[in-house]
């Protein structure tokens, strides 16, 4: 039995017939990494040692009630870990080893969960590639040439490639869902306050938000279980009850009303995509449920809005890294304004300069109403436009990104190129909404993921959504093929050459050409199973 | 020309609530460096405030106290700026919403009752404190002051002298130490004040260029640098010279004011809310409740100490500018209901005594009950008033009980008629001459016998049975 594969809700199902042990899963998980994180590079720190450790000392124990109790994860390295290196993928906390737990990781610990390590990602979460890791870039495990998406991308390429149960993520602009679509998974950005950001290393802050990133959907509702709740130590943690979510898990959306919002589906939105997005909304139908066009006008500006707030909350949040305290400071300085410039020209990454400088015009004296507070003008716009149609429907069907995973290095040199990836996932943070991201087909080879949006708080309709559209079909049972080369080898061009990796199954839908004529050949790298 | 002096005043308080603002650290003064700290206060990655409520509650405190509106929805702001003492790089503080704001305080200046306007009370953290070593070329950070609660009450230039501004800062700490928010201790610092002051010609309504001064480390100080800028800046214009918008520093040694920095080098601390904390909804009833809970302030106290006990305004205002002070004066009064007695003793030799010993009411000895006691036995003619004055100045500095004091030193006064009449006889044959002015009608010889019995007894004879005893021998 390949442990490795598991999901949390069957491993845990081994765990408690004492089938298999914590240490057994563990090890499988730590081997698995030996045999492919050389071509994936999810991770960024492997705690080996301490998660075998802890395994053991459960297995010692035996109580495995609780559902994540011996289940081996991965934590996205701007998650404190009391003890644990946590780098945000930052050269100016390479060293930074925290003194505290952020609630999350308490609360992991605390059901028992046996923490693998920390994952890559975008320096400060800065980014929709991992390719601004100031470390190494991660690579899509259904094709290592293609990035797993990002900031979160270390968390979806290690679930992706099997190299942890299930992993934590965080949302600014669609840090998690994005990836998840990416390397086709599970991934979901709760209501903002839902999970405590307490021990997130900040990068926007009114924005960021945890959520987990899994294998289905059963998982994540298990993983969102654990994580969700008030905390004292947050003050725009929710003070409200958390329902189990794992009740939510019913295959029914009959007599749900679906919007479909008519400005995610237009110019630059890749044919493959749009197709599986309204395939999807098609499988909804045949389960009772009811899609109709609507719209949500204010969209286009929501990402111009997002990188002025996001920014100039970013100039703020990074300002602490000044060489003082900890953190890499700068070797050489003549004096302390000297060794601010320095520590900060040479700890930050480009993107993350261009983030700080952007933030810092636009809070400056002159142009904070012009920039600032126009953009939470804007915001609240945005906001507004989703209550509309909550009032109306129960939850949105929307692409994740206007294309399937790009190639590495393709968008690097065009910063505003790279910022459109974030055009389908933006809205959703700036309205503080729950969105999940769920596998539901192909595009040239990689996986599509399709966007579900709910009302603030109503993780439970989303997830039900999910559920059913999951139970509906079969996308999410497809594993990428990493070959031994180290590039995933599953494609509609290049199949898997491993049937043990890989069993084709049907899926319920047809993955043929786009019905559409206005298929953007520019969002469409290789052009790859589009005929435009 | 004649020129009137604008002042404006900014003073930072740190309020004594138990924690820090946003975490759960000590607030308490001192400790070892780095003692009082937590990842929190530290400024670590990932790190979230969190509102102290009591430290709301004592800004809202002040805030009614200095009479002025309390916002229904106030919020937090970050004022981003880059400095070793503050780990965040930002302070948390308040811009556009502070707690409450358009207030007053009441001076007595010359006679007349001045109303200075409050512009703003809000509420920030503190930041740390930087150690330079002398002869070292790096600096040390202490953090445990980082992350206190500070309000900020900003003044309207409402200020005409540096007397009224070190009027105004007497009164603003007397209530906020009324109020029990702070303890405003200036060499501790937690009160610490920047001022703005410019000139104008006399009746002219346009503020001329202000300068504000930094690094005031007492009222003297702030007295001082005022009168120091108030002159140099009179000085500059009558010279034709033009004065700059600028920093400048006060030199205590020098008695000077040194220019730190110009208009142009000013911060730009891109101030925003706060994303990390909610905005706050003051509840109106929360509010009325501390209202209601205010305790007497000193314009009040001190009103009452006219009506009640018939005390001078002016006394009224000494006993008054003090909590300490007043409630040692109550207090003593509840032992021994002589307002008026009770006030001159306070005031003439127990102030007279904290002046010169440097204390004040919280460092001295002697005690309320004390003070009550030794002006019983007084009364009750046991020591005469000028032994009290002796026994009064052992109670101060050692802070023995009256009674003991008389006993172990033999104070008791001599009322015994036999007694006195040995010593009167004994005075009488020793000052003959005297004796025959007195007779001749020389009503002043009286006094010189008297004098000499007092010396006779160190002044322990009851003065009155002195003056009787010897008219009635001498016939």
């Amino acid at each position: 039995m390949e442990l490795y594969r598991l999901t949390i809700h069957e491993a845990h199902e081994l765990l408690m017939k004492r089938e298999i042990s914590c240490e057994e899963l563990t090890r499988a998980l730590f081997d698995r990494i030996r045999i492919v994180d050389y071509a994936i590079r999810a991770y960024i720190t492997l705690d080996e040692d301490g998660a075998l450790q802890k395994s053991r000392v459960l297995d010692e124990r035996g109580d495995f009630t609780h559902p994540l109790a011996g289940i081996p994860a991965a934590v996205k390295d701007n998650i404190c870990t009391k003890g644990l290196k946590t780098t945000c993928a930052s050269k100016i906390l390479e060293n930074f080893i925290p003194p505290y737990d952020a609630t999350i990781s308490a609360r992991l610990k605390s059901r028992d969960a046996v923490i693998m390590g920390k994952t890559n990602m975008d320096e400060f979460a800065m980014g929709s590639s991992t390719e601004n890791s100031a470390f190494f870039a991660t690579r899509n495990p259904w094709d290592t040439g293609r990035v797993p998406g990002g900031s979160s991308g270390g968390s979806a390429a290690a679930v992706a490639a099997d190299e942890c149960i299930y992993a934590i993520g965080s949302d600014t602009g669609g840090s998690i869902r994005q990836p998840a679509g990416y390397c086709g998974v599970v991934g979901m950005k709760p209501t903002y306050g839902r999970v405590s950001r307490f021990g997130l290393v900040a990068y926007a802050s009114s924005l960021d938000q945890i959520g987990p990133i899994t294998k289905d959907v059963t998982d994540c509702a298990i993983v969102l279980n654990a994580i969700a709740g008030h905390d004292r130590m947050d003050s725009t943690s929710a003070d409200m009850p958390v329902p189990d979510y794992t009740l939510s898990l019913k295959p029914d959306v009959s007599g749900m009303k679906i919007g479909i919002p008519r400005e995610y589906l237009g110019e630059g939105i890749d044919g493959e995509v749009r197709h599986a997005v309204l395939n999807a909304a098609k499988t909804f139908e045949n389960m009772g449920a009811c899609c109709e066009e609507i719209s949500l006008p204010h969209t286009e500006y929501a990402l111009w809005a997002y990188y002025i707030i996001a920014p100039a909350e970013a100039s703020s949040n990074l300002a602490r890294y000044d060489g003082i305290r900890y953190g890499v400071r700068a070797k050489d300085y003549s004096d302390l304004i000297d060794l601010y410039k320095r520590t900060r020209s040479e700890g930050f990454g480009a993107e993350v300069k261009r983030r700080i400088m952007l933030g810092t015009y636009a809070l400056s004296s002159g142009y904070y109403d012009a920039y600032y507070l126009k953009a939470q003008k804007v915001r609240t716009l945005v906001k507004k436009d989703f209550d509309r149609v909550f009032e109306k429907y129960d939850f949105i069907l929307a692409p994740i990104a206007p294309t399937a995973a790009f190639r590495i290095g393709e968008n690097t040199d065009d910063p505003l190129k790279m910022y459109m990836n974030d055009v389908c996932t933006i809205p959703v943070n700036m309205a503080g909404l729950p969105g999940i991201s769920i596998p539901c087909g192909f595009s040239g080879g990689m996986p599509v993921g399709l966007q579900i949006i709910g009302r603030p708080f109503d993780e439970t309709t989303i997830l039900q959504a999910a559920y059913a559209f999951e139970q509906a079909t079969e996308y999410h049972l497809k594993k990428p093929c990493i070959e031994a080369g180290g590039h995933a080898a599953f494609s509609r061009d290049n199949r898997c050459k491993h049937s043990s990796d890989f069993t084709e199954r049907e899926i319920g839908v047809d993955l043929g050409a786009p019905q559409d004529e206005c298929v953007k050949r520019r969002n469409v790298p290789n052009g790859k199973g589009v005929k435009a | 020309m004649n020129f009137e002096t604008v002042i404006g005043l900014e003073v930072h308080v740190e309020l004594f609530t138990k924690s820090k603002v946003f975490c759960g650290c000590s607030t308490e003064f001192g400790g070892e460096p780095n003692t009082h700290c937590c990842p929190v206060c530290l400024g670590m990655p990932g790190v979230l405030p969190v509102t102290n409520k009591k430290a709301v509650e004592y800004a809202i405190k002040a805030g009614l106290a200095l009479n002025c509106e309390i916002a229904s929805y106030s919020k937090f702001d970050r004022k981003n700026y880059f400095y070793p003492d503050l780990p965040k790089a930002y302070q948390i503080s308040q811009y556009d919403l502070p707690i409450a704001k358009n207030g007053y305080i009441e001076i007595e200046a010359g006679g007349k009752t001045r109303r200075i306007g409050i512009t703003r009370v809000h509420l920030e953290e503190d930041a740390g404190k930087l150690i330079h070593e002398e002869g070292k070329s790096n600096s040390l950070v202490d953090l445990n002051r980082t992350g206190v609660p500070l309000i900020e009450i900003v003044s309207e230039p409402d200020i005409r002298s540096p007397e009224e501004a070190w009027l105004y800062l007497n009164k603003l700490k007397s209530i906020l130490q009324y109020i029990e928010v702070s303890d405003c201790k200036m060499e501790e610092g937690s009160l610490r004040c920047d001022v703005n002051i410019s000139i104008r010609p006399e009746g002219s309504d346009i503020f001329g260029t202000k300068v504000e001064i930094k690094n005031l480390g007492s009222f003297k100080a702030v007295r001082r640098s005022l009168e120091y800028e108030e002159r140099r800046q009179r000085e500059v214009i009558e010279d034709g010279g033009e004065l700059v918008q600028e920093t400048r520093r006060w030199d205590e040694t020098k008695g000077i004011t040194i220019s730190m920095r110009s208009k142009e080098q000013a911060h730009d601390y891109r101030y925003f809310p706060d994303p990390d904390l909610m905005p706050m909804v003051l509840d109106r009833d929360w509010v009325c409740e501390i209202k209601a809970n205010l305790p007497e302030l000193p314009d009040a106290r001190k009103e009452r100490y006219v009506k009640e006990f018939g005390l001078p305004a002016y006394d009224a205002g000494v006993l008054t500018s003090s909590k300490a002070l007043s409630n040692f004066y109550e207090e003593c009064i509840s032992h021994y209901h002589d307002p008026k007695a009770v006030s001159n003793w306070v005031m003439v030799e127990m102030m007279g005594l904290m002046n010169e010993k440097g204390l004040e009411v919280e460092q001295i000895k002697l005690k309320p009950q004390q003070l009550a006691e030794m002006l019983r036995i007084m009364d009750k003619g046991v020591i005469s008033g000028k032994i009290a004055k002796e026994v009064f100045r052992d109670m101060f500095e050692t802070g023995k009980d009256p009674e003991v004091i008389v006993k172990e030193k033999g104070l008791v006064q001599i009322s015994d008629e036999n007694e006195l009449e040995k010593i009167a006889q004994k005075v009488i044959d020793q000052n003959p001459k005297s004796v025959q002015d007195y007779k001749n009608g020389k009503e002043k010889a009286l006094g010189f016998l008297v004098g000499q019995m007092m010396k006779e007894t160190r002044g322990k004879a009851n003065p009155q049975m002195v003056n009787e005893i010897l008219k009635k021998m001498l016939g």
